[in-house]
């Protein structure tokens, strides 16, 4: 049964220096409270996986959380570039991190096999990519029963995953729907996780094509209202596009990078 | 004053290759205002299938983002990802995919993810996302972007999705089982591969460029069309719609 306790305790319990950390929502939930409380409490030296970096890894990068980014599509979407991920990958700022990407489809399916306990998936893809060349987790494989070559990629088995969802009842069962994302399969793919969510109810109501996890599956559950906020929570609260469109302009500087961290989430 | 710009012209020429009740796999910018476009216009049957996951959605404005809100509360259904990429594009249920990039080639294969060397990037760009499974598993591509001697190369700095290779039946042996681009829309015109060779031949000009304009603005030595045709211009009926989804 997960413990329902408050987010600071939760990522000082959960998350340590070197963690490969997966924190994912694909534009819908994503955990932006959960990733401000990791950069509070100074996390260092982790291994950020996530399809859409977006600017919850843009923020991490910026101030230095990172050692390892594994993602499918580093932009802020809609708007352009990331730049605080593209000043470490290019200038090296605040230090040099390393990378390794793959396609969505090859990161969808890596959480998959995490999840069902195998140690690869098999998919069509890449083939004929640059991308076969760049990472040590994409393999040719030929099927034993048709000899057609194929793609095989390396589970991913992060250390901790980390979630934002709608609900939670008190025994720590977590209900999140709208865009679902990749968030089952990441949560069971995970050594450990953690969900923050908008309230704790005191029973869910059963909801057709919402996903639930339930709490013998997850660690921890923290209150954390509005804690996806810019993305949104469906149900909840809408997308804040003009911050997509604002970061923008916050990210592109690093003096002005840091001090807008400094008064809005270190501060 | 012709009341168009060249964006508008690159939505409106990539809308009319939708047809109605075909299914199309979009991206956000201009494959979104064209499939957008092409669903308030002739095409009211269109299927938009966006990446997260959202099977049928019918947005009465541009989503800013693939995962807008709206997109979800307009669908047919919701699908989490491994479906999305696994069930449904994959086995090759897509009529017809979109795809941007900051480079292409005259083979149509595209790069998304580096300008430069990859270990000492020049431009970072954002990657992959799900432009290789796109690329390999649509029955058709439509590439859009604009033309310049910058994205227009003789030599992609990285090869992100692959479009007809080296030339004919380089997909085949790849194991890519989708056709291909069959259409690049750019600001001055149209270019398809040509059946055999498989290299891109320009073969419309939007209105208002020249063949030597395109041929500048295109790194390699650009084949042109025997039959080279004019875009149509704009509708006021299709300027009006594209501009209502932009409200």
């Amino acid at each position: 049964m997960a413990e329902i306790t408050t987010l600071p305790e939760a990522v000082a319990r959960l998350v340590h220096d070197g963690d490969t950390v997966a924190m994912e929502g694909f534009t819908h939930l994503i955990p932006f409270a959960a990733g401000h409380e990791l950069a509070r409490q100074g996390r260092r030296h982790l291994t950020l996986v996530r399809m859409t970096p977006d600017i919850i890894y843009d923020q991490l990068i910026g101030l230095g959380c990172a050692d390892k980014v594994v993602f499918s599509w580093a932009g802020n979407p809609g708007v352009g570039s990331l730049h605080r991920f593209r000043d470490a990958v290019e200038r090296g700022w605040p230090h040099p991190i390393e990378i390794e990407e793959h396609s969505h489809a090859g990161m969808v399916n890596r959480y998959v096999a995490g999840a069902s306990g195998l140690p690869f998936a098999v998919l069509r893809g890449y083939r004929g990519t640059g991308l076969m060349d760049r990472s040590p987790t994409v393999a040719p494989i030929t099927c034993p029963f048709t000899g057609e070559v194929l793609t095989a990629v390396a589970a991913l088995r992060p250390d901790v995953t980390v979630i934002h969802a709608q609900q939670a009842d008190r025994q720590g069962n977590v209900a999140l729907w709208g865009i679902t994302g990749i968030q089952r399969e990441a949560v069971l793919a995970a050594r450990r996780s953690l969900v923050t969510v908008e309230e704790v109810v005191p029973a869910l109501k059963p909801r057709p094509g919402s996903v639930l996890l339930p709490g013998w599956v997850v660690d921890f559950v923290a209150e954390a209202p509005g804690g996806s906020y810019p993305s949104y929570t469906h149900g909840y609260s809408s997308r804040d596009n003009r911050f997509y469109e604002e970061w923008d302009a916050i990210s592109r500087d690093r003096e002005r990078f840091l001090a807008w961290m400094e008064e809005n989430v270190l501060g | 004053m012709r009341g168009w710009d060249a964006g508008e012209m690159m939505a409106v020429a990539a809308a009319r290759q939708l047809g109605d009740g075909q299914v199309c796999f979009v991206g956000i910018g201009l494959p979104s205002q064209a499939a957008n476009l092409a669903r308030a216009t002739h095409a009211p049957h269109l299927v938009l299938v966006y990446e997260s996951g959202t099977i049928g959605a019918k947005p009465s404005r541009l989503p800013l983002s693939i995962g807008d809100g709206e997109l979800a509360e307009t669908a047919d259904t919701v699908v989490a990802l491994p479906e999305i990429f696994n069930y449904w594009l994959q086995p090759g249920r897509i009529d017809v995919g979109f795809l941007g990039a900051a480079q292409v080639d005259r083979f149509g294969n595209l790069n998304s993810t580096v300008i430069g060397d990859y270990d000492r990037p020049q431009t970072r760009l954002p990657g992959a996302g799900g432009a290789p499974e796109i690329a390999a598993s649509c029955a058709r591509v439509l590439v859009v972007l604009r033309h310049s001697r910058r994205s227009f190369v003789d030599r992609l700095d990285f090869i992100t999705s692959v479009g007809h290779g080296r030339g004919p039946g380089d997909r085949a042996a790849l194991g890519l089982r989708g056709g291909g681009p069959a259409l690049v829309v750019t600001d001055l015109g149209l270019m398809e591969p040509d059946p055999e060779r498989k290299e891109l031949v320009l073969t419309h000009l939007h209105p208002g460029t020249s063949v030597d304009q395109v041929r500048e603005a295109t790194g390699w030595d650009l084949a042109v069309a025997a039959d080279l045709g004019t875009t149509e211009a704009p509708s006021p009926e299709e300027l009006a719609a594209l501009r209502d989804l932009a409200r």
